[in-house]
């Protein structure tokens, strides 16, 4: 494995000196993680019970930050609105991974035409920018949620794939791979034991990257009306429901807004820190 | 030269088989039967026999493969049937949108190259000092806001507070300025970062030192010498990008009501307007490849050493 695992005499990377930007990003990212694992547990007020008598209050001791155009807790719905943006945006990346590493290691290491015809494929489908391409799927196939996920799994695992397709490329005719396949190692373990390895920290800091990115595009989609359906507390969700109510009441549009913001803020100054941290050329 | 557009038209057609195949397949697996759907439309009795007859005159009783051909013949001569909610062609749909998603994209791209040239430079030639910070904060700020609240946020402000700014319509230069720059903000900071590295990677060549040496004003090798070698990689990423830039126009186009060819699209989609869907998708996609075209033609232009590479291969 080349990622450092600390030691018990080495100083965590998150703990050392660190340029003060990656710092915040390594804070809000603690407190996102914090918020979404017992935010849920802790929240003032349901976030889907509507109090039309409450509707459009201002903050308020039973309602920190107001109620919605429904009586609807936003501060509720916000905080229980990062467990279903981050665990969609999660389940998108890991699935993404999943897909995206194995095809990529396979073609890489095999080559020839199988590589050709994928880049090929891949070069068709990268021609629509993936906004576009998540806009046409959630087009044909309806406007859902699965299907925004959907979509944006069939666009980004190609980058992926394309990742560990080039570093594959580059490292399987080393000696050490000579060496391996002299000593009797199968393809299969050759794979597995040396190639893999060598993709983990690209992938980390293309995922890290990418949570940010995903994030906005689910916000955007769900902002179009093409994601997450009302009630959903989903931040792009809830900036179009509040959309009629932007005159009067902008603080509707404001808080989520601001939520989506930290939280791409904190994953690209992470993703910075990570790609700094291994010196992971970006593509 | 030749060579290369030669090559590149070839890799158009794949893109473009590819494409038409992906949004074919993609049309066939929509939910919802389009013969039910036309039917429908004009609010009549649906008999049997009227489906059967429509199904024949669409072609849709015939094999998947067949299905395609016509397709396809049809797509060649620029037909890509009619609009289930107008009942217009849909490429007279798409021109009559597509000027007003130009004009936006033109001076969002305007707007864009004049914010990322002067920070750009800026940055470069005060590197670690505070133009840079700042240039650096603007790019993180540039790449994590959503763009449609930044659009938002520039509504609230330049139009309800301060009311200098139109929100919405389309027609005259003021309102172009809010949409024009909620679409090329996030670009014009994230570029800015990547003309600096290209000039401060240019700034150190041996080039810009023969030329300070020989007495040339810092201004001159700054945007004679080093900014045409470092304006390469930003074109790049620039053209590779446009396809992003559409679709972040359809989020604006929503967004200031803009009546282009996103608000076209997300129209198509709410009402399932397939025929426009595809329509739309499969310009995009042309758009994309001839950017990239463009922009690998242009590098002749403006770099010769790569032609004298070519020419010596």
């Amino acid at each position: 494995m080349n990622i450092q695992m600390p030691r018990i005499n080495q100083i965590p990377f998150f703990f050392k000196k660190q340029n003060l930007l990656i710092q915040c990003g390594i804070i809000f990212f603690i407190i996102i993680i914090l918020i979404t694992l017992i935010g849920p547990f802790i929240v003032p007020n349901d976030p889907f019970t509507a109090n039309m008598s409450e509707r459009l209050s201002p903050p308020s001791s039973v309602y920190p930050l107001g109620t919605d155009h429904m009586g609807r807790c936003i501060f509720s719905r916000l905080i229980v609105g990062a467990q279903s943006t981050l665990g969609i945006t999660a389940l998108v990346v890991v699935t993404v991974a999943l897909i995206g590493i194995p095809i990529g290691l396979v073609i890489g290491y095999i080559g020839g035409r199988l590589d050709t015809v994928f880049m090929r494929l891949a070069d068709g489908i990268l021609a629509l920018p993936e906004f576009i391409l998540a806009i046409a799927i959630a087009g044909f196939l309806g406007p859902s949620l699965t299907n925004l996920m959907i979509s944006i799994v069939f666009v980004k695992w190609i980058a992926y794939t394309r990742v560990v397709r080039s570093i594959v490329i580059s490292e399987r005719n080393k000696d050490y791979v000579l060496a391996a396949k002299v000593g009797g190692s199968s393809s299969w373990k050759i794979i597995r034991r040396h190639m893999f390895p060598q993709v983990v920290s690209p992938v980390l800091v293309l995922a890290t990257l990418d949570i940010g990115k995903v994030i906005l595009t689910i916000s955007s989609l769900s902002y179009l009306g093409l994601g997450a359906q009302p009630p959903a507390p989903e931040w792009g969700a809830m900036l179009n429901d509040g959309r009629p109510y932007f005159q009067s009441a902008p603080e509707l549009m404001i808080y989520p807004g601001l939520a989506i913001f930290f939280v791409v803020l904190a994953f690209n100054l992470m993703g910075e820190g990570l790609r700094d941290k291994w010196d992971v050329k970006s593509r | 030269m030749f060579t290369i557009i030669k090559n590149r038209v070839i890799q158009l057609i794949v893109v473009l088989f590819i494409l038409s195949l992906f949004t074919f397949t993609l049309m066939k697996m929509a939910p919802g039967d389009p013969v039910l759907t036309i039917l429908n439309a004009d609010e009549m009795v649906v008999t049997e026999e009227d489906q059967a007859e429509l199904r024949n005159k669409l072609g849709f009783d015939q094999p998947l493969y067949i299905q395609y051909g016509r397709w396809m013949l049809n797509l060649m001569q620029f037909d890509l049937g009619k609009s289930y909610m107008t009942g217009k062609p849909v490429v007279e749909e798409l021109l009559t949108r597509l000027p007003i998603t130009a004009e936006l994209t033109f001076f969002a791209l305007t707007l864009m190259l004049c914010i990322t040239v002067p920070l750009g430079v800026w940055s470069a030639k005060y590197v670690n000092r505070w133009p840079d910070q700042f240039s650096r904060i603007l790019a993180l700020v540039g790449a994590s806001i959503p763009s449609f609240w930044l659009g938002l946020i520039l509504i609230y402000f330049f139009a309800f507070k301060l009311g200098v700014l139109p929100s919405s319509g389309i027609g005259s230069y003021p309102q172009i300025i809010l949409p024009a720059f909620t679409l090329g903000f996030t670009y014009a900071v994230i570029y800015a970062r990547l003309l600096r590295a290209g000039l401060l990677q240019s700034l150190s060549e041996d080039y810009v030192y023969a030329a300070r040496a020989r007495g040339v004003k810092e201004w001159r090798i700054l945007w004679l010498h080093a900014f045409r070698a470092a304006i390469l990689p930003v074109l790049t990423i620039f053209g590779l990008s446009l396809g992003s830039f559409l679709g972040g126009a359809v989020v604006v186009e929503i967004l200031f009501s803009w009546p282009g060819l996103g608000s076209l699209a997300i129209d198509a989609i709410l009402n399932r307007d397939y025929p426009v869907i595809q329509g739309y998708v499969l310009l995009t996609g042309v758009f994309v490849v001839l950017a990239n075209l463009i922009v690998d033609l242009s590098y002749y232009v403006i770099d010769p050493r790569m032609k004298r590479k070519e020419e010596a291969l």
